[in-house]
């Protein structure tokens, strides 16, 4: 009788703890939504802000957010897809060396956002005297970003079936056009998986660009002008601007269903492109 | 030593290589302190078709591999002894071994063409090898793919995807693929074991015609196919947990007469 | 009889090119944490030197204009907030993680799973403007000012619990299908299966779960900055407001100059050493699976 008391007294706790999770976040994303739909219209998104932002729209830090998310990844693709490759392919003539930069990125992968916003203020606004900047604020998510694109996408270098290798082998084919014309198209679902992810993580990023990429909600002229990521301006009206609340609202659902959209785009994709290239 | 930009890929000039084109002698590979096989010594006829026969484990693909120097992709190979491909030692590390790969070409067990279209397969390593002239490339993938009797199936989608192909086509287009390069000689790895009857006799076909042509070297389990179409046979077997080279010599002796027991054992199906 | 070994065929130009570029490529990559420890160090020299690394745990509070760099309030603040979610976090993740493996029908489990994926994928920005709306005005009616210690808590458990349940969900994955098996055979009921056998079996998985959530807690910056009410102060119950070391940075990096600024670098720098100290346990207990 005890053994089925407990086992049902068990059987409720998981279930009630479940309940209360789903509850929560049920709840949050209504609130949500509820409220998003209602500050969200074509002219929220497309005019400027007014009134620290209580009025107007959010078009400027959409355009800045834009900017920063291009300076990113303009810096972090490049660099990251040549590290992928050389830590996928060619590591066995480079041991060591790989085993370096993996543990490297390990540590990076591993730091708290604020720590990149503190180096980021050091090295590109200060050292650099980029000031607060789009770019100082793209450059310092650049380096948050690296870490996770050059994981997903050593992830579809690999797995690129070997066969294809050693037949541009057989061929006497060489490494670059092997490379360039066979190898990275191959890969191209785990780059892609790659890139969504790192944007992802850039748009949810605040704490990092705080005190790098500056405060001002005005359409920027240019990436050496100081520009607010949506995140920034969520933070701003939530805080420090009392009747914020409305915009707050309306930018949170903005940022929520930009990045639900990613997602969900990406996973499609990914699946369709190595349904398309694996071999029969 | 660099092929000059062309409108086809032409022969480079090297040592003359009367008699045999491929030439093993006392090859021995190990790999992760692994004996793959060891003391191999074995002519390979110019022009001629030799069938590398025996139980799987005996180290064929592993020879196969070292005449192409594909072994140096397999990390912590060692190998000792000579291999001469036209007369020139290819294990000595100034060896181009892009150009090694272009006269000795290589057809996998399992067909693997690549994921571009099917006339892309072609041109792809042609325009790696220097030839710039595109129409120069088309002429050679046509060339090629009427070759191997490829081109009436395939002709009007000359832009697909050449995985859409069947299993036995896209052979045939790995074929194809390695006979656009203009080698001089060919080492298949059981081309035929991993398609239907229909198709894996087409292929044959075409190896067959390849007598004279180019150097084939064949491993196939299949000893009825070695019997139809090798000038010559090696019959590999593991002795001492080493791929050894029993006994090699033309096939009519190999298969009706051979001097080994074992090799006859084998040859008559009592052992395998 | 000659012997050679693996060696990549000799290069051509391009080849050598393209090889020299992914070295540099990767070179940059692997750099960039160094840069950060340098960085760090070296922005947190001047005041180490003017003021002593003592003076960040003496002096009583935080009040850099008047030379004051004691980091203890903060320190408190961090902590509590992390043991406090951790401990709430905990129990409802593993049991998420129980629920959608053993518990929901399959249908259900998917959906259960696929919300806690999404709420991995919530900013913590966003996290934190709902506490500020819904959570602490609550707080608030039940006992002023609202903004506290307990609202830190209550949110800093909600974003870490999705990491729990999912490295929970895969270390119960790994265990092995016929201990359950065994274990019905023993006529053990689920729960007791569950609670002797499965959840033992995965206890290193969970403990480096358990660990990389805590390493998140003290890490997170944006929605403690937002709930937790940023006071100065050694919190004397659950209500009182409370400020974190990364929430203090946040707050100050904006306007800090010379010795404050360098102060905030140092306590970046404390942050640092508890998270590394973290991961090196998560190390010890389960090698390798801190790199998830």
């Amino acid at each position: 009788m005890s053994k089925n008391y407990g086992e049902s007294l068990a059987t409720a706790l998981v279930w009630l703890c479940a309940a209360s999770v789903a509850g929560v976040f049920i709840w949050m994303l209504s609130d949500i939504v509820r409220h998003g739909l209602a500050a969200l219209s074509w002219t929220f998104l497309t005019s400027a802000t007014a009134d620290a932002g209580r009025e107007g729209g959010i078009a400027p830090i959409l355009v800045s957010t834009a900017m920063i998310l291009g300076v990113c990844l303009a810096a972090s693709i490049p660099v990251g897809l040549g590290a992928a490759v050389l830590l996928s392919e060619l590591s066995s003539s480079n041991p060591l060396f790989s085993r370096l930069v993996r543990r490297s990125l390990d540590v990076l992968a591993g730091m708290p956002s604020i720590i990149f916003g503190l180096f980021g203020n050091a090295l590109f606004c200060k050292t650099l005297g980029m000031g607060f900047s789009i770019l100082s604020g793209g450059l310092t998510l650049a380096c948050m970003v690296l870490p996770i694109f050059i994981r997903a996408a050593e992830e579809g270098l690999r797995s690129v079936p070997r066969e294809y290798r050693l037949g541009a082998a057989a061929l006497g084919l060489s490494r670059s056009g092997t490379l360039f014309r066979l190898l990275i198209p191959a890969a191209a679902p785990g780059l892609l998986v790659g890139l969504v992810l790192g944007v992802g993580r850039a748009l949810a990023e605040t704490a990092a660009l705080i005190f790098t990429s500056g405060y001002v909600d005005r359409f920027p002229s240019s990436p050496f002008d100081s520009g607010r990521a949506l995140s920034i301006h969520i933070y701003d009206l939530a805080m420090n601007v009392p009747g914020g609340n409305a915009n707050a609202y309306g930018s949170t659902f903005v940022l929520v269903a930009v990045l639900f959209l990613l997602n969900l785009s990406a996973a499609r994709l990914a699946a369709a492109l190595s349904r398309r290239s694996s071999p029969i | 030593m660099k092929t000059p930009h062309s409108a086809s890929v032409k022969s480079v000039s090297r040592p003359s290589a009367p008699g045999a084109f491929i030439h093993a002698r006392g090859l021995s590979l190990t790999y992760g302190g692994k004996t793959a096989f060891s003391g191999i010594s074995l002519p390979v006829a110019t022009g001629s078709i030799t069938a590398l026969i025996g139980p799987s484990g005996c180290g064929k693909t592993s020879f196969l591999n070292c005449i192409n120097r594909l072994t140096d992709l397999i990390g912590g190979c060692r190998t000792t002894g000579l291999v001469e491909v036209g007369g020139v030692d290819i294990r000595c590390p100034n060896t181009d071994v892009v150009t090694l790969r272009r006269r000795v070409g290589m057809i996998f067990q399992k067909p693997n063409p690549f994921p571009l279209s099917i006339v892309q397969n072609l041109e792809f390593p042609l325009r790696e090898h220097g030839v710039r002239d595109s129409r120069g490339r088309g002429e050679s993938a046509e060339a090629a793919l009427r070759d191997v009797g490829l081109w009436d199936e395939v002709k009007d989608r000359l832009n697909s995807p050449a995985l859409a192909l069947s299993g036995g086509q896209q052979q045939r287009l790995c074929l194809a693929r390695a006979l656009v390069l203009k080698p001089e000689a060919l080492l298949m790895d059981e081309p035929c074991s991993a398609l239907d009857p229909l198709s894996g006799g087409l292929i044959e076909e075409l190896i067959s015609g390849m007598r004279g042509r180019y150097t084939v070297l064949i491993v196939t389990h299949n000893l009825q196919q070695a019997r139809r179409i090798a000038d010559h046979a090696a019959f590999f077997w593991m002795r001492g947990g080493e791929g050894r080279l029993i006994e090699h010599g033309p096939a009519e002796e190999i298969f009706e007469n051979p001097r080994d027991e074992l090799t006859a054992a084998y040859v008559s199906g009592i052992r395998g | 009889m000659r012997s050679s070994e693996s060696s990549i065929s000799c290069p051509s130009r391009a080849d050598r090119v393209l090889l020299w570029t992914l070295r540099v490529c990767a070179a940059a990559a692997g750099s960039v944490s160094a840069l950060i420890a340098v960085f760090v160090l070296l922005e947190s020299w001047p005041v180490l030197r003017h003021a002593g690394p003592a003076a960040f745990i003496t002096g009583g509070t935080w009040r850099p204009t008047a030379g004051l760099y004691d980091l203890t309030p903060m320190l408190w603040g961090t902590m509590l907030t992390m043991c406090g979610s951790v401990a709430l976090a905990t129990p409802l993740g593993v049991a998420s993680a129980v629920f959608s493996r053993y518990y929901a029908p399959p249908p259900l489990a998917a959906v259960y799973r696929r919300m806690i994926e999404i709420l991995a994928g919530i900013p913590s920005v966003v996290y934190g403007f709902w506490g500020l709306v819904v959570v602490v005005p609550l707080i608030g009616r039940l006992h002023p000012p609202g903004p506290s210690l307990l609202a830190g808590t209550l949110i800093l458990a909600l974003m870490i619990l999705p990491t729990i349940a999912l490295m929970a969900d895969a270390s119960l994955a790994t265990v092995p299908k016929n201990y359950a098996l065994g274990a019905a055979a023993l006529g053990l009921t689920r729960w007791a299966t569950i609670r002797r056998v499965l959840l033992p079996a995965a206890k290193s998985g969970l403990f480096t779960g358990v660990v990389l959530a805590a390493g998140r807690a003290i890490g997170e910056t944006m929605a403690i900055l937002m709930v937790a009410g940023n006071v100065v102060q050694f919190p004397r119950g659950i209500f009182d407001p409370v400020r974190t070391l990364t929430a203090n940075i946040a707050l100050e990096m904006a306007y800090a100059m010379g010795d404050h600024r360098s102060a905030l670098f140092v306590s970046g720098l404390v942050l640092l050493c508890a998270i590394s100290a973290l991961v090196l346990l998560a190390e010890r207990v389960d090698p390798g699976s801190a790199h998830e």
